[in-house]
């Protein structure tokens, strides 16, 4: 009983196996990927492990509070590739094993030539709340 | 009678249904929906007088049975339902004298099935024998009712083919219900007192000191629930707590029941943790506290479970009884990886003096907290040391 979040992003992985961009793909291949994507969030559903997922859009905005009655700063949108948050998946499972387990799945959604893309994928554990019996 | 009042009727009423033939998993469905009728009756008409005809608080027992077989047969009413069901009650030998005590202990037995994944069994035994709603359940383990619904069928298909008269062990039921208990508390259910009405009624069902001793346990921590935290919602350490705040009736209750336990002589980890949390209880003062005794119900506990765990709050329970160096030698057999290895590393270092050594691993700890109130409580014992070290000359 253990959420988790699997997060797609581009910052500082390695590259992934099959990497070709989703632009260079034919139609069907991304087709398929996108139903391997609702596959994978519809099984969870069945299993009683999703919580939630969400996709991101690319373009996005740095905001800051810039001091009282002012309105908040804004800069950007950067849409560089490289620092790109494509979205998120959370879940919720009996084990650190069983979140490894469906991060190994959900990297293998197929890409280019309909073969898995074998993309990183980042896992980080929820914090808690704090247990009952402590001593 | 109020809802737990009403909800405690759960599993003798579920146990009648199976006894008339209805398979688990249907009937558990049927249950669940007479106790919502009857939640929604009562708060529509309060009292039987107020409403006309049939009304749940006239025999609430004798309403949930009539409504929830109604239920069940209107769920069945498909023919080949129908013929299974007659199969089933062909099958089932002729209903023999059985208590709502022995079905209330089988139902236990079901829910808590070792093919059944931890969290399974959590929700299976909140909605069967606790008859809490999957929405109730839900918000309080903070998942979509959707995923908590598919999570109680999936548990509930799990268990169709175990006979519902099969003898179950005790120790994998205490180990849901202090699942349960120790996950804390969100949502509009409050999850530890549910888990102590479970084990109540556990205690009631079945003779045996492991039980008592969980019940016990529950109790002494209860009692300290309000002191546990700041009304920001910061960690309160057992030394810090207001004392004064403690639960007395509860303290005394797990007193009482810990003692009857142990003079029965089969000690267990529940008893031998309930005896840990009893002596914290008794101490007027942090500094009046037994640490000796309590280091020998660790050593006891070590004995029982050989959990890295129990030898990590071993060293705290050393360090307090033979003095901060005997704490790091105690924790110095044990595995640096251990999660809160490096908070008690820091408090004993701090205890001994080293307060630079203390401020890096309790910055180091709070790195590696699982959850947000402990992470925010090292950081704050890192910050107090930090800026203690650089106001000294």
């Amino acid at each position: 009983m253990a959420k988790y979040l699997l997060l797609k992003h581009y910052r500082g992985a390695p590259a992934a196996v099959n990497d070709v961009p989703m632009d260079r793909w034919t139609p069907e291949e991304i087709s398929a990927h996108v139903q391997y994507m609702n596959d994978f969030a519809a099984r969870l559903e069945t299993t009683g492990e999703f919580i939630d997922g969400q996709a991101l859009a690319p373009d996005g905005m740095w905001v800051r509070y810039d001091g009282e009655g002012r309105p908040p700063v804004t800069d950007g949108p950067f849409a560089e590739t490289k620092d790109l948050i494509a979205g998120w998946m959370v879940i919720d499972v009996d084990s650190h094993e069983r979140a490894v387990e469906l991060a190994g799945e959900l990297s293998a959604a197929p890409g280019a030539g309909g073969k898995p893309i074998h993309e990183w994928l980042e896992l980080r554990p929820f914090l808690t709340a704090p247990p009952t019996v402590t001593e | 009678m109020n809802e737990a009042q009403l909800r405690s009727l759960t599993p003798s009423v579920l146990g009648i249904l199976v006894r008339r033939g209805a398979d688990f998993a249907a009937a558990e469905d049927a249950v669940q929906d007479a106790l919502v009728e009857a939640v929604r009756v009562w708060r529509a008409a309060p009292s039987p007088s107020s409403s006309n005809g049939e009304h749940p608080m006239r025999d609430p027992k004798g309403w949930l049975v009539t409504v929830a077989w109604r239920r069940f047969l209107d769920a069945t009413r498909a023919d080949a339902a129908r013929r299974r069901r007659e199969d089933l009650v062909d099958e089932e030998p002729a209903p023999g004298p059985v208590s709502a005590v022995d079905d209330t202990l089988q139902l236990y037995f079901l829910c808590a099935h070792p093919s059944l994944t931890p969290s399974s069994a959590v929700a299976l035994t909140l909605r069967a024998v606790g008859g809490l709603t999957t929405r109730q359940i839900a918000r309080a383990y903070l998942v979509p009712e959707a995923t908590m619904a598919q999570r109680i069928s999936r548990a509930k298909r799990t268990v169709s083919g175990v006979r519902f008269d099969q003898p179950g062990d005790v120790a994998t039921v205490l180990r849901v219900l202090y699942l349960v208990f120790n996950e804390g508390y969100s949502g509009d259910v409050d999850l530890a007192a549910e888990a102590i009405r479970l084990t109540r009624q556990l205690a009631a069902a079945v003779d045996h000191p492991e039980v008592a001793g969980l019940l016990a346990l529950m109790l002494l921590h209860h009692a300290r629930r309000a002191t546990r935290t700041a009304p920001d919602g910061s960690l309160v350490p057992l030394a810090e707590q207001d004392r004064g705040r403690w639960d007395t009736g509860s303290i005394a209750e797990g007193v009482d029941i810990l003692q009857a336990a142990l003079a029965r002589d089969r000690l267990g980890e529940f008893q031998a943790q309930a005896a840990i949390a009893a002596l914290h209880a008794d101490a007027p003062t942090a500094e009046e506290t037994d640490w000796v005794q309590i280091v020998e119900w660790y050593d006891e506990l070590a004995r029982l479970t050989d959990s890295p765990v129990v030898r990590l709050n071993r060293a705290v329970a050393v360090g307090e009884a033979d003095g901060p160096r005997a704490g790091l030698a105690a924790l110095a057999a044990l595995d640096a990886s251990l999660p809160r290895h490096a908070a008690v590393a820091a408090h004993l270092h701090e205890r001994d003096g080293d307060l630079v050594t203390a401020a890096r691993l309790y910055a180091e700890a709070a790195h590696r907290a699982a959850n947000l109130a402990e992470r925010d409580h090292l950081t704050r014992q890192a910050a107090r040391l930090n800026s203690r070290s650089s106001e000294a000359p």
